[in-house]
């Protein structure tokens, strides 16, 4: 009971004085929805470089990263945040099936290990978050207990949320289907990738944390 | 063969979230689908996945979860304070909640009213 009260008050005297803090903006989701590609997107656009690597294997982002002092502008608002991209959060991690692109059973087992501890981390950071992006494949089906969990902690921490559709570019994509498994949320369709509908995403960013 | 445990509310309203947890993943563990009455708390779904996180090693690949709840709309101010109070006093006992090992449940698929367990055999019989 006193921790509640403790994270509540912690949450209230953060928000009230958010102005003086640097406010920290997490990118999170289940694996290979494109968090990190997005990451990257961002930091290219405002800064100029990359932030972390992007594969098509599973659980390549293995630990937090944070790029520091990201201002975007839009419409004549801007926000100034540290970025958090964060691995992506399961519920089961099998090293075999990295086997199948081909690597040494020890590499697997590595990257397996080294996978949990970063869903670990990731669930840690959440109460550290002001605003989260939360990045889910609009190719995949978007009722799954991880994003469930994920937005349904965030909204009982009281932390703003963005949801995103990325990998529009796909055919396979269905933007209504996110919306309409998440109707309470705001839901833009991207693709990080390529740049699709950035524009909107950042509007809303700033809508949103501002 | 699969085997299927129900676990009613009473086993685990008394217990606090992790020894919830313990006693959820001690019996995953021994290769049982878990159909727990009610559902976990937000908190506690969170917790869960960072122990199995914890729990993962070469024999147990962790685990695959879905919760089937009805969604409710009240419209009447009074029946919403209600459905708070009994959830309240007595717990989330509305829907329920499977929980697998994910070498034997390889995919949860709602509808959202149904609830679909895809396991090695199917998956096996798709291809």
């Amino acid at each position: 009971m006193l921790g509640i009260f403790k994270k509540f008050f912690d949450k209230f005297f953060n928000r009230l004085f958010r102005r003086k803090k640097k406010i920290k903006l997490g990118i999170y989701g289940p694996p290979n929805g494109g968090k990190t590609t997005l990451a990257n997107r961002i930091c290219q656009d405002w800064l100029g470089e990359e932030m972390g690597t992007v594969s098509e294997v599973a659980h390549e982002t293995r630990e937090i990263q944070v790029k520091e002092q990201i201002t975007i502008k839009s419409k004549g608002k801007e926000l100034t945040f540290n970025l958090v991209d964060t691995p992506g959060i399961a519920t089961k991690i099998d090293y075999e099936d990295f086997l199948r692109y081909g690597m040494s059973k020890k590499v697997a087992k590595k990257r397996a290990k080294e996978a949990t501890k970063g869903v670990i981390d990731a669930i840690k950071w959440l109460d550290d978050m002001d605003t989260v992006i939360v990045v889910i494949d609009a190719t995949e089906d978007p009722y799954t207990q991880v994003n469930i969990t994920i937005i349904g902690n965030l909204e009982a921490r009281n932390i703003p949320v963005l949801l995103i559709a990325n990998k529009i570019d796909l055919k396979k994509a269905d933007i209504k289907r996110v919306q309409a498994a998440f109707p309470q949320y705001k839901v833009v369709g991207i693709s990080a990738k390529f740049g699709n509908n950035i524009d909107q995403f950042y509007e809303e960013l700033l809508n949103l944390a501002s | 063969m699969l085997t299927l445990q129900f676990v009613p509310y009473s086993e685990i309203e008394n217990l606090n979230s992790s020894k919830r947890i313990k006693k959820i993943l001690s019996l995953v563990k021994e290769e049982t689908i878990v159909l727990l009455e009610g559902r976990l708390q937000k908190e506690e779904e969170t917790e869960l996945i960072q122990k199995t996180m914890e729990e993962i090693d070469d024999k147990f690949k962790g685990i695959e979860i879905g919760v089937i709840y009805p969604e409710v709309k009240d419209t009447v101010f009074w029946r919403k304070i209600q459905r708070r109070m009994i959830r309240l006093l007595l717990g989330n006992r509305e829907g329920f909640t499977v929980i697998g090992p994910a070498t034997i449940v390889k995919e949860i698929k709602r509808d959202p009213d149904k609830i679909q367990l895809l396991t090695e055999e199917t998956k096996r019989k798709k291809k």
